[in-house]
């Protein structure tokens, strides 16, 4: 059994996840571009490791209706991952990736267009972590929830909560026409994380 | 006024304010409630198990340990065992992937357990709205005794 706890996680661990989070937020950058035909930019993206009770505010509120793709991971580690983004910038990806073809709600279609998006996005970062790591990681098809900030994030908390009280979050801001905020939160089991650290040649204190 | 409960924590409240937890999606929202008193106590449980886990030092994230506690606050409060019932909500099972992975099905099992534990202390279950796939705000008030659930693109029911 590991006594690794995500609270002792170094600093230096931070500045992993935020070079992963650059690299992915660039690999993403690239492809959301060639996908949707436009202009994106995006900024520098922060993490964070926050309290449960903290994490709703963090994202606009425990009620803050959003969508979010969820994906399980496998390969040489295990765990998933989570993208969400207001449900009004779902829409708005919609919107550019189907043109006229887009209704004003998320149906079957705005959903399926909505999964995609989020597939090539996690999939940039997962590429930038299989790079960084020399691991090999798999995504599984990614399944969607529209619902309150919440309920969604009670899906990762719980899976934190298993290691500890905190959460770790990586958030990206991209922008097109508008400024996009995009929330990742990955989970790797426990065993994962200190494959991950050792390959990267941290050692845990 | 109305009182919050935040994720894995627990809080006790009397009429004339509510008490509320917003946006539950696996994690469960018991209520136990003192008629007489017009007094009750929410917890918002994550796990359903402490035993299974070693950082167990939050009680009010599990199950077990989390309507325990919540007995023993309001009891403190004056509650008589004998009077208290029970309304839970919550336990939603939000993504389908991978459905094998057992912390999707953990609103199911959340709803077991915290079940389990009423019944061995002896406390009445009178009212529910758990599972399916969807979040849900909960408002509790001990006036009442009414437990208020929203959900978004549904009308608020009371249970």
């Amino acid at each position: 059994m590991s006594e690794l706890s995500l609270e002792s996680i170094s600093t230096q661990y931070f500045d992993v996840l935020k070079e992963l989070g650059n690299i992915g937020a660039g690999n993403a950058t690239t492809a959301l571009a060639s996908l949707l035909q436009c202009k994106v930019d995006m900024k520098v993206p922060q993490v964070r490791m926050l309290d449960f009770k903290d994490v709703g505010a963090a994202l606009g509120g425990e009620e803050q209706e959003m969508a979010g793709a969820y994906l399980a991971v496998e390969g040489d580690i295990t765990g998933s991952i989570l993208f969400l983004v207001k449900k009004e910038i779902a829409m708005h990806f919609v919107k550019k990736l189907m043109g006229d073809m887009a209704g004003d709600d998320l149906g079957e279609m705005e959903r399926s267009a909505f999964k995609e998006i989020s597939n090539i996005i996690t999939g940039s970062y997962l590429n930038a972590l299989s790079t960084l790591t020399n691991l090999c990681i798999y995504p599984s098809i990614p399944d969607l929830a529209i619902d309150m900030a919440g309920a969604i994030l009670s899906v990762p908390a719980i899976e934190f909560g298993i290691m500890g009280d905190k959460i770790l979050l990586i958030q990206s801001q991209i922008s097109d026409d508008i400024e996009i905020d995009g929330f990742f939160i990955m989970i790797p089991d426990m065993e994962s994380y200190e494959k991950i650290l050792k390959s990267l040649g941290i050692i845990i204190e | 006024m109305e009182i919050k409960v935040g994720m894995a924590d627990l809080n006790v409240c009397s009429a004339p304010d509510s008490i509320i937890t917003l946006g539950l999606g696996s994690c469960v929202g018991v209520v136990l409630w003192d008629k007489t008193l017009k007094l009750c106590g929410m917890v918002h449980v994550m796990l359903p198990d402490s035993t299974t886990i070693s950082k167990n030092s939050n009680v009010a994230k599990f199950a077990d340990t989390g309507v325990e506690e919540l007995l023993k606050q309001v009891l403190a409060k004056g509650a008589k065992k004998e009077r208290l019932v029970a309304k839970i909500a919550g336990g939603a099972q939000m993504f389908t992937v991978n459905t094998n992975s057992p912390t999707l099905r953990v609103g199911a099992r959340n709803v077991e357990a915290v079940k389990k534990k009423l019944k061995e202390l002896g406390i009445r279950l009178i009212a529910e709205d758990t599972g399916k796939d969807y979040g849900r705000t909960v408002v509790f008030y001990p006036e009442t005794g009414e437990y208020v659930i929203r959900a978004i693109g549904k009308e608020p029911t009371s249970i």
